[in-house]
Order: C-alpha cells, then structure tokens, then sequence
C-alpha cells in the first residue's frame, strides 16, 4: 500500500469526483423522472394535460361545491373563477378547508376531465392562501394583495 | 415604557456590535493589546442589551400589552402563560430577537471561556461574531422592530395560531435556532483562521466541542418539530421533505461532516482546507434557512408570519456573508500549509468517504429545495418537487455512509489493514443478517427491502458494540479488565458510540414506519369498532369538552390488544377563540411495537363519525435514535481533553462547556 504522494492524492481525487459524479447522474435522473407541475384549472383545459398524469391543482374551493358521500369520500369543485374541474377523495379532510378557500390537490387527471386527488393541502394559518393559488388568482385579476379573498373567503 | 425601553436596548445593542467589530480588528490587524482586549467586554456588554429587549418583549407578552402592535397581533388575553411566552417566538419579529439573543449568548461563550486563545484570533472571532450581529440587529430596527406601538391600543390580541399552541413547538424553535446560530462560531473561527492565515490542532479543539453543541441542538430540534408534525397534523407524518425541513437538515449534514472532518485536524493536522470550507459552508446554510423559512419564499406546511419584502434584507446579508466569506477562503485559503499525508484505506479515508458522502447528500437535497425557485424565476413554471426525488438521490447517497460507519473507527490511522478491520465485523453481521431473518418472519408481507433496512440498522447499532468490545479487549482480558478500561473510555468513544448506535436505531424507525404502517379510515357509530396493527379500536362516544381558550367535541376509543388489555385515547375535534380556527388532536397509544394512533374526523349520517387510524410500528425508535445521537454529541463534548490543557507546544486547550 506504499502509494507515492502523487498517488495517494489521485485516489483522493479520483474518489470525490466519482461520488459528485454519482450524485449529479442521481439528481439529474431524479429531476426529469419525479417532480411534479402545478396547474390551475385554467391550465389544466388550455394545456390539454393528458390523463393520468400526476400534479398538483391549485385554486379555491367553489362555493356549494362540497359533497360528502358516504363518510369517506368527499367530492368538491376547484375553480379559478374562469374555470372548473370537479376532485373526489377518499379520506379526511384538513381542518382548514373550507368553501372558498384556498386548496392544493395532488394527484391524478380521470380520463373523464375530473381528478382524482390522493392528498388535499389546506395550510395551518386561516389567513393562509397556498403562494401558487394566490399568484395564480393575481395573474387573473381576481385577487389583489390586500384585498379580501374573493368568492367570500374570510380573512380577519 | 417598557417597550421602548425594549427598542432603546436594542439601539444600544446595534452601536455595540458595531464597536465589538470593528476596534478588535483594527487592533489585531495593528497588532495592539488595548484594542483588541475591548473584545470581551463589547460581547459582555451586547448580551446584556439584546436580554434587555428580549426580556422587554417578553414583560409584553406576559402582561397582555396590546398597545405593542406584535403583542396584538400574536397573542390574546386566556392564553395560557406558557403560550404567551412562547408567542414570543412564535412570529416573525419576536423569533429574530431571540436569533440575535442566541447569536450574542454564543459571542460571549467565547468572551467567557476564551480564556487561553491566542489574543489575536480571540479578538477577530468575537469581532466576526459581532459582524453577524450587526446585519441582524440592522434587519431587526429597519424591517422587523417588534416594538412598535397601537394606538389606540386594542382591547384584545388576536391570538397565536393554535396550531403553535403546543408545549413541543414552544421549546422547537429555540432548540432550532441555538442549532443554527451555533454554526455561527464554527464560521466565525474559520473567518478568523483565514485572518489569521494559521490552523492548527489547537483551532480545532476549540472548533469541534461549538459544532458538537451546534449539531447536538440542531439535532434535538429538528426531532422536537419531527415529533410534533407526527402528533398534531392528524396522520403521522414525521418528514415530509418540506423546504423548511430541509433548511434544517442541510446544516445538520454539513454540521455533521465538519466534526468529523475537525478530528483529522486535531489529531493528524491534515484536511485543515476542507474543514475551513465546511465550517463557512455550515454557517451559510444555517443563513440560507433563516432566509428561506423567514422570506416567504417557500411553499411549505411549517412556515409562518412570512412577509417576502424583508426577504430581500435577508438576501443582502447572506450576499454579504456567504460571498465574503467564500471570497476571503479563495484568497487565503493556499496560505493554510496542509500537512499529514495518508493512505487511501485508513481513518483518514474513511472520515473523508464520510465527508465527500455527508456533503453529496446535502448537495442533492440542496438542489431539490432550491431548483423549484430557479425554475419558477427562470421560466415561470412551477413545480414541486417531493418525496420521490429524496429518496432516489438522498437515499442512494446515505446508503454507502451508513454500510461503513461501523468499519471507520475500526481502521487505524494514516495506513490500514483493511482487512483485520472487517474480520472484527464478523459477529456485527452475523447478528444483522440474523434480524433480517427475524424480520422478514415477523412481518412478511411488507416490501422485500424492509428486512434489508432493518438489518443496516442493526448492522450499526452492532458495529457501536464491536467497537466498545474491541476497545475494551473483552475477548482476551476477561470482563473485569474490560470493564475497567470501559469506564476508563474517553467521552469522545463514548459519544462516537452512542451517536452512531442512535444512527443504527433511527434507520430501524425509519425503515419500519415507512414499510409496515397500517391505515383504516372508516365511519364508526359508538360501539363500533375497527381492526388495526392487531387491535381492536372501539368508538366508545362524544362528549363535549371546554379548554381554557377552545371549545371541543372529543371522541372517545378504547383500544385492545390481543392480550386482552385496553387502553383509553382520545381524539378532539378543537374550536379556538378569537379565530375561530379548527384544529385536531388525536388519540396516540404506544406500545413497545409501535403507536396506534387515532384521529376523529367529520360527521357521517346519524351519531356516525368518519375515523381514521394508523399503525405505526416501531415509531418511538426514531425519537431515541435522535436521543442517543443527542446524548452521544454531549458524551464528546464532555471529553476531558477539552477541559484540560492541551499538550504544552499548542496555545490552547481551554475550558468549553455547551454554552446554553
């Protein structure tokens, strides 16, 4: 094991760029293969996002739009205001959400236009407006900073 | 008059600061005792001013002053005291005052214990430290004064979110920031050094016992916030992988990395570059988390009182900071003599696989907190990147560290046997594969890979007993030699031990919650019941339920296990006054393998409820994992050769106790 000097630092080198080189090749993959897009549903008809791909859909509970079925499943519309998809889940609901509220769906385009959510996003604080629902909503003209929520949403 | 008082301290504080920084490095720079000594006496004499303010703010707080506008803002009159002191910290203004509290408890550690430094790199180290303090004492009075006052001042406050109204979440963020802030030493002393041009094994005594105590806080932290997402956000989710999560976990993987890569200073003179680098880098991700958590510009579960205009403030400084300090280590770094040359398989080696894996893993998850925010400034696309990403680039990376932490402390210094190193692993892996077995029986139907993770984790905890048995000799000295050279271990072998054995426990948390959790949402009418993890859970009714500051409907379980013993939980479904704000608690009953854990939910029909209930196994191995890690940090600071002098060639060698 008597490496020169030269050597000794090569195999110190060698060893650094092989793991940095491992961990960009896994990010890389990692990146293209699991991150997630967000929609409104305004996106979501523009872009004609295929069926079954996985997402996240932003926007405000629409008014009324709350359907408990039995017990566990739940259906609800989330709108931007200009347009509207319906989401069914299965399961229980977060303590902050509400009709007219801001929500975050993630999961999965049904070949029918409705989603198929696996997990509902509704954020700890009641004044709380998911960042991308709210600038989706401003780059609308729906809502401006300052302003009440739109659709009677209660901000104290 | 007594916030002003609050806000006149904190001035005073800003002029302090300002002097501690300035006069020590003129004076280390003209080489002149009198300057340099006011370094000291400043730190003193800025700790006392920021404890003023705080403690201004805090007399606020407790006395329900709703003429100070954050009192009004965060906190209301039935609160209960506990809440209304932690509401200090629980906001945005009141959390920074407490960082900068933290920041100047941690200067004057080194103004107190400092003792037998070097004048010169005493004087730089406190003066960078009163640098940081400036930048914040300045972003406190210019965008984030807490002290502002009402008038007319409001007759009631308006509450603190009561989803912090929790007695975890009180201690999470100073536990957190003490984590964060203490890097701030490790920073200013490579600062310093780089000043100085000169590191030797007497810096890095005194560098690794502040990130031990940094990392041992960040540690206990990071687990207080783990342990209150897993019991207040109603489905037992520990990590999320959330940006504000992993603002704290990159300096806990840095942290980690330098104070392993600080032992091969102390005790080889070697790797003495790197270690500067990974002291800055440690720092600036500790800056970046206060920026990300702080500026709003984050999406995330945990974050609150966010305000994206004061994120730019925060930007500047970490601009300033990060920038000057990288800059500063480009320019001296080359004036650092490396010394300690060793072969590729040795201790060495092994601490810089370590190094190069703990900081690969961190890159990863750098790359997936930050890229979401390129992306977005860059195209405007906006994506979110989640679970999936982590585990396939944080998994693969920690994979290898954790296969060869037990073999590391096995391999000798500068030049190994690898071999007689693994041979000494035999009985590790022979207990590991044993579990496995055990495992993959007890709970076949999980994934294929879970028995595999538990035996890694068994693998390390074993490899910690290996180690303890190869440095006791039990094998050839018999129990009674051993056990006298076990209690003669110095506290760093025992802190390496128990950390490592912690790491061991942690995965075997982690791997069992991840592959074996069991979930039911069902709806249940009183006297129903459901099956999970082997018991039955029966809905035995409501009652309504009155707390200080909310109104509650509580569902009542009663759970039994095939033993035939019940336990009762309950569940609350919380309305909190003035907002109004629904939250829930659940229902969690540990037993030695794992937690049920019920949640009420919403109405269904007549008397029904929806329920849902989790089994998670083996959960509160994850909280004493983090324990044994926690405990093993303060074994290594309590190591004698940190309090006694160090060999008589070396300056230092000085008194370090854990400031806090």
């Amino acid at each position: 094991m008597a490496l020169s000097k030269k050597k000794k630092r090569g195999v110190l080198i060698g060893t650094g760029l092989g793991i940095l080189g491992v961990a960009a090749g896994l990010v890389l993959y990692a990146l293209s293969d699991t991150i997630t897009f967000f929609y409104t549903p305004s996106d979501v008809v523009e872009k004609n996002v295929e069926p079954g791909t996985r997402m996240r859909l932003g926007g405000l509970v629409a008014d009324g739009s709350v359907i408990r079925g039995q017990g566990k499943e739940v259906g609800f519309t989330v709108t931007d205001t200009s347009k509207d998809i319906k989401v069914s889940y299965v399961g229980i609901l977060p303590d902050l959400f509400r009709e007219g509220q801001g929500v975050i769906a993630e999961g999965t385009l049904e070949p029918g236009g409705s989603f198929r959510a696996d997990t509902v996003l509704a954020k700890h604080d009641e004044n709380y407006m998911p960042r991308e629902v709210a600038d989706a909503l401003k780059a609308k003209g729906v809502w401006k900073d300052g302003q009440p929520m739109p659709m009677g949403g209660t901000t104290q | 008059m007594i916030a002003e008082l609050g806000q006149f301290a904190l001035i005073l504080a800003f002029a302090t600061a300002l002097y501690q920084t300035t006069v020590p490095l003129y004076g280390a720079w003209r080489g002149d005792q009198r300057l340099m000594a006011v370094a000291p006496p400043a730190a003193m004499l800025q700790v006392c001013l920021i404890a003023v303010a705080f403690g201004c703010l805090t007399w606020a707080y407790v006395t329900s002053d709703f003429s100070v506008e954050n009192v009004y803002m965060n906190s209301h009159s039935d609160k209960p005291l506990i809440y209304k002191i932690s509401g200090v910290w629980g906001n945005h203004e009141g959390s920074m005052v407490l960082w900068v509290l933290i920041l100047a408890i941690f200067g004057s550690a080194v103004a107190i214990f400092g003792g037998n430094l070097p004048p010169s790199l005493k004087a730089r180290v406190i003066a960078v430290q009163g640098s940081i303090s400036v930048a914040f004492l300045l972003f406190i009075l210019l965008t984030s004064n807490p002290f502002n006052r009402l008038d007319p001042a409001p007759i009631e406050g308006r509450g603190l979110n009561p989803i912090l109204q929790d007695p975890a979440l009180a201690m999470h963020p100073p536990l957190l920031y003490a984590g964060y802030v203490g890097l701030s030493i490790a920073f200013s002393f490579a600062v310093a050094a780089l000043i100085e041009g000169k590191v030797d094994a007497a810096w890095a005594r005194w560098v690794r016992p502040w990130t031990l105590a940094a990392w041992m806080l960040l540690t206990a932290g990071i687990m207080l916030g783990s342990w209150w997402a897993y019991y207040e956000l109603g489905w037992g989710g520990w990590w999320f992988w959330d940006p504000v999560e992993n603002a704290s976990f990159m300096p806990w993987l840095v942290a980690a990395a330098l104070l392993h890569s600080a032992i091969v200073v102390e005790k080889r003179n070697a790797l003495k570059v790197w270690t500067i680098l990974l002291a800055i880098l440690a720092f600036s991700l500790s800056l970046l988390g206060t920026f990300l958590v702080r500026s709003g510009v984050l999406t995330s579960v945990h974050s609150f009182a966010v305000d994206p205009a004061r994120g730019v403030f925060i930007l500047g400084i970490l601009c300033v900071f990060i920038g000057g300090a990288l800059a500063l280590y480009a320019w001296r770094a080359p004036v650092i003599k490396s010394g300690g040359l060793f072969a590729p398989i040795s201790r060495e080696g092994a601490l810089v696989v370590n190094n190069l894996l703990l900081t690969a893993s961190c890159a990863a998850v750098f790359i997936g907190t930050l890229y979401p925010l390129a992306l977005e400034s860059v195209t405007g696309e906006k994506i979110s990147v989640g679970p999936p990403y982590f585990n396939l680039t944080f998994g693969p990376l920690i994979l290898p560290l954790l296969l060869l932490v037990p073999l590391g402390p096995l391999l000798s210094w500068k030049r190994a046997d690898i071999w007689a190193a693994t041979q000494r692993l035999w009985a590790a892996a022979a207990i590991a594969v044993i579990v496995a077995i055990a495992a993959a029986a007890w709970q076949w139907r999980g994934p294929w890979l879970a028995p595999l993770g538990v035996a890694l984790g068994v693998w390390l905890v074993a490899g910690a007993v290996v180690e303890l048995a190869a440095k006791s000799n039990f094998r050839k000295a018999g129990a009674a030699v051993a056990w006298a050279r076990v209690k003669g271990l110095p506290g760093a072998a025992w802190g390496m031990m128990l950390a490592h054995a912690g790491v061991g426990v942690f995965v075997i948390g982690v791997v069992a919650i991840t592959a074996w959790k069991q979930e039911v949402v069902t709806v249940l009418k009183p006297g129903d019941s459901m099956q999970i993890g082997g018991r039955t859970v029966t809905f035995t009714g409501e009652t309504p339920f009155t707390g200080p500051n909310y109104s509650a409907e509580r569902g009542n379980f009663s759970i039994t296990s095939s033993s035939g013993a019940t336990a009762d939980v309950w569940s609350e479904k919380r309305v909190f006054k003035p907002s109004n704000q629904p939250t829930t608690e659940v229902g969690i009953q540990t037993y030695l393998d794992g937690d049920v854990y019920v949640v009420i939910g919403d109405r269904a029909g007549d008397a029904g409820r929806t329920v849902r209930a989790y089994y998670h196994p083996l959960v509160w191995m994850l909280w004493l994992g983090s324990l044994l890690m926690f405990l093993g940090g303060f074994a290594s600071i309590m190591d004698r050769r940190y309090r006694v002098g160090a060999p008589k060639k070396s300056t230092a060698g000085a008194a370090v106790q854990p400031a806090e």
